[in-house]
């Protein structure tokens, strides 16, 4: 029970993009086809299960243990910068069909501040190891669940007819804020 | 480019929010009010001003290759100095901003001025770039915050206008009157500048 409440709560109540403003950087840059922002979400769900298991064991074997929890920040960085470089030469040797739909978008994850985020986010909230990984796959569900129903609506936001100032990002973010507002409607779920 | 040019820049012609589209996530979460936005605005301007000093002095020892994750390592530190700093002297802001603090590591912004202007720069002229930047990712901050503020709780930097009281519109503080209030500013400094840009 505990666990579906996480799960829900990620997706839809507290979704990262539309309720915590994180990984906006992609989600108006990639999404605007929704065939690239299935493949980010993807890249971004895999990156995350894993650097969230790394930041647990990071946070509670290294950090805490020799009492430098104010190195956090500069730890969970490097570690995420160093994990995506990983698999991204891991993909590429084991599975080079996936690196094929991932390749693009690993790189571009390292600056993504939903990966750091949920990092810090699951240290906050003390989650076990268990509850870290489901936290951090659901909250990238929330993320991709966004971004796909954002890239098809500015797929019909191209064939419309806009002032010049309106265009591209000002009219996504206006669409955006309609989209947040619909997902207000899940609030009090959990 | 003259000094006066490197520092004024950022203000409108390179507007990071505005004109660069960089550092989206602080932007729309922290503006629920005016001094929280000018909060998180001076907080990234003093990392991006002491980030663009360090990189500065270092360019010539970081080798080429390395040189992102160098940046990241400056940027990090400057970071948690930022963060112990806070929580010691302003711990009632360091509370409301949260998780964007520590998140600034990963703003590109600053790793974008690291990158397009420290590393090719002299020290004067980078610590300008740093300070014209900051002010004008500093000035968007508290405009959001503050048309945010007023039309979501009818007040100005946490001053309340009685008369208009009944008239807030608690939405723009919430997560959708972020995204909705940017979007018509852009539509407007879109309009103001097209033709200065």
């Amino acid at each position: 029970m505990e666990y579906l409440a996480i799960i829900i709560a990620s997706i839809f109540v507290n979704n990262i993009v539309l309720a915590q403003f994180l990984g906006i950087c992609p989600f108006l840059g990639v999404s605007s086809k929704v065939e690239t922002s299935l493949g980010m979400g993807a890249a971004v769900t895999f990156v995350m299960a894993i650097s969230s298991i790394a930041a647990y064991l990071i946070q509670y074997y290294v950090l805490e243990p020799l009492g430098i929890g104010f190195l956090q920040t500069i730890a969970f960085i490097l570690v995420i910068a160093a994990l995506v470089q990983m698999v991204e030469i891991i993909l590429k040797k084991m599975s080079p069909a996936l690196y094929q739909a991932l390749g693009i978008f690993l790189p571009l994850i390292t600056t993504n501040c939903a990966v750091l985020g949920v990092a810090i986010l699951l240290v906050q909230k003390e989650y076990n190891l268990l509850e870290s990984v489901t936290f951090a796959v659901s909250t990238a569900i929330g993320f991709t669940l966004a971004m796909v129903l954002f890239a098809g609506l500015r797929e019909r936001l191209e064939l419309a007819d806009l002032p010049k100032a309106m265009k591209g990002v000002p009219v996504a973010l206006l669409t955006a804020g309609i989209l947040a507002m619909a997902f207000m409607g899940f609030s009090g779920l959990v | 480019m003259t000094n006066l040019q490197v520092f004024t820049k950022g203000f409108v012609k390179e507007n990071p929010t505005f004109a660069l589209l960089l550092g989206m996530c602080p932007t729309l979460g922290t503006t629920t009010s005016s001094i929280n936005g000018m909060s998180m605005g001076l907080a990234t301007m003093f990392v991006l001003i002491l980030s663009n000093i360090v990189i500065s002095v270092i360019k010539n020892v970081i080798p080429d290759k390395v040189r992102i994750p160098a940046f990241i390592v400056v940027i990090a530190t400057l970071v948690t100095l930022l963060q112990l700093f806070m929580e010691a002297y302003v711990p009632a802001i360091y509370e409301t901003l949260g998780v964007f603090i520590p998140l600034i590591v990963v703003n590109c912004i600053i790793l974008g001025r690291a990158e397009a202007f420290a590393s090719k720069n002299s020290i004067f002229k980078s610590a300008l770039d740093g300070a014209g930047i900051g002010i004008g990712f500093t000035i968007s901050l508290t405009l959001l915050g503050t048309v945010r503020e007023f039309l979501g709780s009818a007040s100005v930097f946490g001053y309340k206008i009685e008369a208009l009281q009944p008239y807030g519109m608690l939405v723009f503080v919430l997560a959708p009157g972020a995204f909705i209030a940017l979007g018509y500013l852009m539509v407007l400094f879109n309009k103001a500048t097209a033709k200065i840009r």
